[in-house]
């Protein structure tokens, strides 16, 4: 390659294009070097200023939603921007956001190195940001990969607590096998799709995702891309946690720290299915394929999630398995896409409602949770309505909203979930869906039992005192937090506004 | 007519506001009073309308109103009016959940702030449901009433809450659920991707609904509104969870709340999927008989006051069930009629028993005995409640029971045969229950415990939502076409396929 094609090629490269992965990155950085710089009695202001860069950056990238690099491809078609992808970027450094309040709060009930988990987070939320928008299955791995390592990282934070550290070996092992998947179905496709060589700059190169569609396209029976899609469908799979690839779940969720199964509850499977949705795009020619697949991933993701939920006291192992069936309800929505495009606003919709009622959710639990982070039994929850009203209302309103009770902000996502599914004829995945959310309910419904109803304990033995359930007081950005999440969940229920219209119009 | 306007919208709102007012830290002072409005704008905006009602309405709706939400792109509105069936509905929610807002403001519970404002959450959900025209809001206000229901049985129940409270949700959620994929059904079948019933309805008499779309559709509501309306067998939840609920929540829920499946299956499913329902109507008879007889049984054997109630509130489902299943105008009238008697009988019954409950401490029926020497006035209220709910001439349940038989003898005189076999056995355990609380001598304990105690008449407190429980049932029996012209006019305008039997032998 010539130095004219490099030169060419860099000016495609638009840097403002990236400016909040930039800027995120940076933060990240400075964050580092501000440890290093300042004394040591200074450092604990180091998370604020993590936060508020956060939110000025949120700010900045809300002022600037509809920029002019929507509909273009930038650096050599790696990246296309879109309007979804500003969404998923708003929705990623909001997640990024609730995940640093919750971990100043876990954090401080821990004897580790603080800063560094600001930073991790950053990164991996730039990373995802950067994922949702590729074009180019190179880029596409890279930013998978950076996530992917960052959560090594941040599921073992922990380091003391062992089941913090079998959960980071666990996801290590499972994650290097999905990686290995994903990238073996990638090289299948690149292999069929053809061309070897880096194509030169402004012709789309074959790994590109045009190209591998113009390739599908053309050839609708080819076996090697076939074997190639059901692979690289299958490593999605993993990081959204669809059976069957959703083994990892429980344990991982259990025992990394409660603001990291936030992310990954969160951050990790939005991100998932943000690339889920633009691969279904690139292999709609092989619908007969993906559909099926899909499909039958959906029903049995949403029965074991939901019957192995049922059976949990543990509710960080509770909500990673309602997570899954949560997956299951997603992915109607994206088959149903094939058929009605409006189905994606309902995904968006979904992922966006699910977000606000598990940071409530999560919220509650980090402060509920006790020195031991991976211990969280129901029976923890036992009268927290009357020592904690606000957390206990906080708990009600995000386990209501993800069960998918009106007039809370989850219904709504489930009733255009089920609306777009009729519409597209999947009957039976709906009547699928509905007899999970029946079954949701009685699990939901058993925790805000634990936390809300006066429950018969029983009593210590003379002598001892009652073990008190380990609870840390609510400090105000946490109360901020949660209050607006609460409030997000309800207004969202009732109003659903510019939101709806702009995902359903688009 | 523009004054009107937006006065369903207060009367929706006014109870809600009131309720985030509490939740939001109002001092109890304040918060008390402001109950009372709460629970009193909606009843007086309800009767006003009454009074300003056409008594001709044919099939179109009055006092309408619209407003946007946001989901207009997937057909749906806040859309609010009121049509001759919705009407009886709507003055009913309001007199009764006055009622049950009096009472709940002198019980004394504990926490009464939070209590009474998760009645009012309840109050503004009741409003909304008979004020939708929206079918999405429709369901939507029922829900809204609904999750207060679960909260108050988990935390201020009596025996068995949190069973309770588990079993309730579950069974409420199962028959929500059913039903909304019902209403999805319509929705896209109609081919309008509308939610706006008066279209829907429109376009269904217009171009009906395939054949098979309507067996599908029609059976799912009537299982999903027939588990919320405890259709036999699926029942087992309601006297459960009647006997754990406090006597407010279980006023607005047996009495209101749970209408909202009859009023569904009459407003929605009736006039819109007729191939459906008379496909169904056989199954729908045998179950709504095994609410009378087998329920009747069941009903007979309780020695409980609360479970007589709860039970008995089941079995007088099973006579609605039946009017819905005649497929006929005077039968679906009728059904309306019995449904404000029995949501008036039945919340002053709960009431009842909790003054009962009260005095003597006890809800079994075997260690009680003579109490009306002591409590004249109760006793009275307590016989009136009874006969109200058995049927007899003068009060309003005398007439919607009427209705619903002379319909199904047209239908089928077995049916009728066993529908009024219920009526002697529903004498038969109220009658019971009220001699044995009252009458009689007392057992050797409770004459113990009625000498320690030395229980007193009705309070005021208590008097006066009992009173205007009473008065609305004497009303309506007296003068019960003040509900059954609107209703009549608009049943007939919207049933065309129906009209087997006008409802004009309920003109008095």
């Amino acid at each position: 390659m010539n130095l004219e094609l490099l030169q060419s090629a860099a000016a495609d490269n638009r840097w403002g294009a990236l400016f909040p992965e930039l800027l995120l990155g940076c933060l990240a950085l400075l964050l580092l070097v501000l440890e290093i710089v300042l004394p040591k009695k200074h450092h604990s202001a180091i998370p604020s200023v993590a936060i508020l860069g956060q939110i000025a950056l949120l700010i900045a990238l809300i002022v600037h939603f509809r920029t002019g690099f929507i509909g273009q491809t930038t650096f050599n078609g790696l990246l296309r921007h879109s309007v979804e992808g500003q969404f998923m970027r708003v929705f990623f450094l909001l997640t990024s956001i609730l995940v640093s309040i919750l971990g100043v709060v876990s954090l401080s009930r821990q004897r580790m190195p603080r800063i560094e988990f600001f930073h991790i987070v950053m990164v991996v939320s730039a990373a995802m940001m950067l994922l949702v928008q590729s074009h180019h299955f190179v880029l596409f791995f890279v930013a998978l990969e950076t996530v992917t390592i960052g959560f090594y990282i941040l599921v073992s934070y922990y380091r003391t607590n062992p089941l913090s550290l079998e959960a980071g070996l666990k996801y290590l092992i499972m994650g290097a096998l999905s990686s290995s998947i994903l990238l073996f179905g990638i090289v299948l496709l690149y292999g069929v799709v053809g061309n070897p060589a880096l194509a030169p700059a402004g012709a789309a190169g074959s790994m590109d995702f045009s190209s591998v569609r113009q390739f599908l396209a053309l050839h609708p029976d080819n076996f090697l891309a076939k074997v190639g899609i059901v692979l690289v469908l299958s490593g999605v799979a993993f990081k959204i946690g669809t059976v069957p690839f959703q083994i990892w779940v429980p344990d991982v969720y259990q025992g990394a720290p409660t603001p990291v199964t936030a992310f990954l509850a969160v951050g990790s499977k939005a991100a998932g299915f943000a690339v889920l949705i633009v691969l279904a795009g690139v292999f709609a020619p092989y619908q007969k394929l993906v559909i099926p697949v899909l499909a039958s991933m959906a029903v049995a993701t949403i029965l074991f999630g939901n019957l192995a939920a049922l059976t949990q006291f543990n509710v960080k192992r509770l909500i990673g398995l309602s997570g899954v069936s949560h997956a299951g309800y997603l992915l109607i929505g994206v088959i149903a896409a094939y058929t009605d495009p409006a189905a994606l606003g309902a995904v968006y919709f979904y992922l966006f409602a699910y977000l606000l009622a598990s940071f409530a959710v999560f919220g509650v639990m980090t402060h509920v949770s006790g020195a031991n982070d991976a211990e969280q039994e129901l029976e923890h929850y036992a009268d927290l309505a009357k020592t904690h009203p606000f957390l206990a209302f906080v708990l009600a309103v995000g386990l209501g909203s993800l069960a998918g009770i009106p007039p809370l902000a989850g219904f709504i996502g489930k009733l255009m979930i089920f609306l777009t599914a009729f519409h597209a004829g999947l009957y039976a995945l709906l009547g699928v869906a509905i007899l999970g959310v029946v079954v949701s309910i009685y699990y939901y419904f058993g925790w805000i039992k634990a936390a809300v109803f006066a429950s018969w304990r029983l009593p210590a033995p003379a002598g001892e005192a009652q073990a008190e359930a380990p609870r840390v007081p609510v400090g105000w950005p946490a109360k901020l937090a949660l209050g607006s999440l609460a409030l997000g969940s309800i207004v969202l229920g009732f109003y659903q506004g510019p939101l709806v219209e702009w995902l359903i119009l688009r | 007519m523009t004054m009107h306007v937006d006065l369903l919208l207060v009367s929706i709102a006014t109870p809600l506001a009131v309720a985030l007012a509490i939740f939001a830290g109002m001092p109890k002072r304040y918060s008390v009073k402001l109950a009372y409005l709460g629970f009193g704008v909606p009843a007086a905006i309800a009767l006003w309308l009454w009074s300003q009602f056409p008594t001709n309405p044919g099939d179109t709706y009055v006092f309408l109103s619209a407003y946007d939400l946001g989901l207009e792109l997937l057909g749906i509105r806040l859309k609010l009016g009121l049509n001759g069936i919705s009407l009886p509905l709507f003055v009913m929610a309001g007199v009764v959940g006055l009622a049950a807002g009096l009472y709940a403001i002198q019980s004394g519970a504990e926490r009464l702030k939070i209590y009474l404002a998760l009645l009012l959450v309840m109050q503004s959900g009741l409003m909304g449901v008979f004020a939708s025209v929206d079918i999405f809001f429709f369901y939507f206000f029922h829900e809204l009433a609904l999750i207060p229901t679960f909260i108050m049985v988990g935390i201020w129940g009596g025996r068995d809450r949190s069973y309770a409270a588990m079993k309730l949700t579950v069974y409420l959620t199962v028959g929500a659920m059913l039903s909304l994929i019902g209403l999805i059904i319509v929705y896209y079948q109609s081919g309008l991707e509308s939610f706006d019933l008066i279209t829907l309805r429109q376009e269904a008499v217009a171009n009906p609904i395939s054949a098979t779309a309507q067996k599908y559709g029609f059976g799912l509501l009537l299982f999903g509104f027939g588990i919320l309306v405890s259709l036999w067998p699926f029942h087992t939840w309601a006297p459960l969870g009647y006997g754990a609920a406090p006597s407010s929540a279980a006023m607005l829920h047996a009495g209101v709340l749970k209408k909202f499946g009859l009023y569904g299956l009459i407003q929605i499913a009736l006039p819109m999927l007729p191939v459906g329902a008379s496909h169904w109507s056989g199954v729908l008879t045998v179950l709504a008989l095994g609410n009378i007889l087998v329920i009747g049984v069941i009903t007979m054997a309780q020695r409980d006051l609360k479970q007589v109630i709860g039970y008995g509130s089941v079995m007088h489902m099973g006579y609605a069930f039946l009017g819905v299943a005649s497929l006929s105008v005077i039968g679906a009238g009728g059904v309306v009629l019995m449904m404000v008697a029995h949501g008036l009988s039945v919340a002053l019954l709960f009431l009842l028993s909790t003054c009962v409950h009260h005095r003597t401490h006890t809800f079994d029926l075997t260690e009680m005995g003579g109490l009306a020497q002591k409590t004249p006035v109760l006793a009275a209220f307590f016989v009136a409640a009874t006969m109200a709910s058995i049927g007899l001439p003068g009060f309003a349940n005398f007439w919607g029971e009427l209705a619903i038989f002379v319909a199904v003898w047209k239908f089928s005189p077995w049916v009728a045969a066993g529908a009024v076999a219920g009526v002697v056995i529903s004498a038969i355990y109220g009658l019971r229950a009220a001699a044995s609380v009252f009458f009689g001598s007392p057992t050797e304990t409770f004459s113990r415990v009625l000498a320690q105690t030395a229980p007193v008449d009705l309070r005021w407190g208590e008097k006066i939502p009992a009173l205007i429980l009473v008065v609305a049932l004497l009303f309506i029996g007296f003068w019960p076409r003040s509900l059954s012209a609107p209703l009549n006019s608009a049943l007939q305008a919207i049933y065309p396929a129906l009209k087997v039997l006008p409802l004009e032998i309920v003109r008095k």
